[in-house]
């Protein structure tokens, strides 16, 4: 119970600045509606309700993001295409076809680099050089050509999504694989065991704290490659293309929404990951 | 000075009248490092017979660690060759020959006691059964019945300690090679350890090389005692210390006790004036 009090207090500051942010960024807007309307008589208290309740402010208050939300969640069904339901899925789908696709990779290489000397100095500038590329420009052109091949939908967002959730993942898995200290290897010398298994009874269980590390900061980059890749291709729907919309039509309540959405998605599949480690954790005696 | 006879390179170690199990010839081991190149063991020479309690004794920096990993073929030597039961470091390592007891227990924090046991036994292919038996037995031998299913976190020390020296012992390795094993413990658990592994020295009749830099423990422990000395690492003096197997802590208290410890102590300094 301790914990609640001080995320409740950071929650509630966290309200207030956005408030108070909302109420100064939409004054100008306001006061001009105000005026065009012919309204001058107005109190300091009807201006702030006023300021927080506009249709297309630049910044909505925190009840019209909440209001929003609960109308394209909840009350419009899940089939339409104005259900955030309906795009989160696709975003969601992307985003796990990435990870997985990413995690595979990235393991994979981890472990290639770990095993083979000799690849860590020839592979790690490439890996890296592979990031420092904007995704937001690599995008369109990874969708484009692997359009030309007909390869459409969700598979050219997913692959978006792997190419960026791959990377932090291989970094962690090759730190983590490394992670046993020189005596626990050179029992493993004395035992004479092969490679194999000294990576299966030493480097993979050593790395288990790195994995579950690696797989939330990948699934997090997977997420937002997903919705980059999105933007891109807007008519699929999913997360990013109702940004996109949303930005069109200058509808910045449905965009503060999509961003909530994306942000819970992100969250929750962190917060999957992290049970998993939990359990994980306990059943290797590392929970005192 | 008075001792200069006593620094006489060891020519012969083991005494026993059956064949070396560990012959060590001439050899010399160097590291290079950045600051050029260090001379951690120069023309060792050694001879331990099957069942011998062989203890090494000296400063830091006088290779006793390096010259036990070189049998362990954890270190190659720069010069010079080490023969296990006849084989070289290499074949001996590969049969699983000895078994190796690092400063630190080493145990792996994910496993139970039980199962850092029976890593060895994991590795080596012995089935499921084999390896329930030889960790029940392992447990027993080193005082840790009740403790398998513990991690190693729950374990003092001394526990850990022990739980190594079962995981070392799991697969009966004819050698068992321990490199201060007991340096981190309190000289009252390190007394009590030490009561135990004289009597596993003697139940299992294993040959034992102990690296230590206490004398009282190697006085105690051994049968020989190798005094080295560094810059370059080298054997200054082999003491045989004939006392009974079944010795207790009281024999500390001799005459004969205090006679060998002090020709140790000895030995230590005689290697340090070296370095003067």
């Amino acid at each position: 119970m301790k914990s609640v009090l001080p995320i409740v207090t950071v929650v509630l500051a966290a309200l207030a600045i956005w408030y108070v942010a909302a109420v100064l960024l939409n004054t100008p807007l306001q006061r001009d509606a105000f005026a065009n309307a012919g309204r001058t008589d107005y109190s300091t208290q009807d201006f702030i309700v006023a300021s927080l309740n506009m249709e297309r402010p630049k910044l909505p208050g925190p009840h019209q993001v909440a209001a929003e939300m609960w109308k394209s969640i909840v009350v419009i069904a899940p089939t339409s295409k104005r259900s955030l339901v309906y795009h989160g899925l696709i975003t969601l789908e992307e985003t796990l076809i990435g990870f997985i696709i990413g995690a595979a990779l990235g393991i994979g290489l981890a472990v290639v680099i770990v095993s083979v000397g000799w690849l860590d100095r020839s592979l790690t500038p490439w890996l890296v050089a592979s990031q420092t590329v904007p995704i937001i420009a690599l995008a369109p052109m990874i969708v484009v050509i692997l359009n030309q091949f007909d390869i459409t939908g969700i598979a050219p967002k997913a692959a978006i999504a792997a190419y960026l959730s791959f990377f932090p993942i291989t970094v962690g898995m090759v730190k983590g694989f490394r992670a046993p200290d020189p005596l626990q290897l050179d029992l493993m010398r004395t035992y004479s065991a092969s490679a194999s298994q000294t990576f299966m009874k030493l480097r993979a269980p050593a790395s288990a704290s790195y994995f579950f590390a690696s797989m939330k900061i990948g699934a997090a980059a997977a997420l937002v490659g997903a919705i980059v890749a999105e933007v891109t291709k807007s008519e699929d729907g999913g997360l990013g293309a109702r940004l996109l919309a949303g930005s069109y039509y200058g509808q910045t309540v449905q965009i503060w929404a999509a961003l909530f959405a994306a942000a819970a998605l992100s969250a929750a599949l962190v917060g999957v990951i992290g049970f998993a480690g939990r359990i994980a954790e306990r059943r290797m005696g590392f929970v005192r | 000075m008075d001792t200069a006879s006593m620094t006489r390179p060891a020519a012969e170690g083991g005494s026993a009248p059956n064949e070396p199990v560990i012959e060590v010839s001439d050899v010399s081991l160097r590291f290079d490092t950045r600051d050029g190149p260090v001379h951690a063991l120069a023309h060792v020479n050694l001879k331990v017979a099957r069942g011998e309690f062989v203890s090494f004794i000296g400063p830091s920096g006088c290779g006793k660690t390096t010259l036990l990993r070189a049998v362990a073929d954890l270190e190659t030597p720069t010069e010079g060759d080490i023969r296990v039961e006849g084989m070289s470091t290499e074949e001996a390592r590969l049969k699983r020959r000895y078994g190796y007891v690092f400063q630190a227990p080493a145990l792996y924090p994910w496993r139970t006691v039980a199962r850092n046991i029976a890593l060895p036994l994991e590795i080596m292919g012995f089935s499921k059964a084999e390896r329930e038996e030889r960790v029940r037995k392992g447990l027993e031998l080193v005082n840790l019945e009740g403790f398998g299913a513990k991690f190693p976190w729950q374990l003092s020390g001394g526990m850990q300690q022990r739980a190594s020296i079962a995981r070392a012992l799991s697969f009966d390795p004819d050698i068992l090679l321990m490199d201060e094993p007991f340096g981190a413990l309190d000289e009252i658990v390190r007394d009590m350890l030490n009561q135990q592994l004289l009597r596993l020295w003697e139940v299992t009749g294993k040959t034992v090389l102990f690296v230590t830099h206490s004398i009282p423990e190697a006085v105690f422990l051994s049968t020989h005692i190798v005094v080295m000395s560094p810059r370059p690492g080298r054997i200054t003096d082999v003491i045989t210390c004939d006392f009974p197997r079944d010795r207790q802590l009281e024999i500390r208290e001799t005459p004969e006790f205090l006679a060998i410890a002090n020709r140790v102590r000895h030995g230590l300094r005689a290697g340090h004036s070296y370095d003067a």
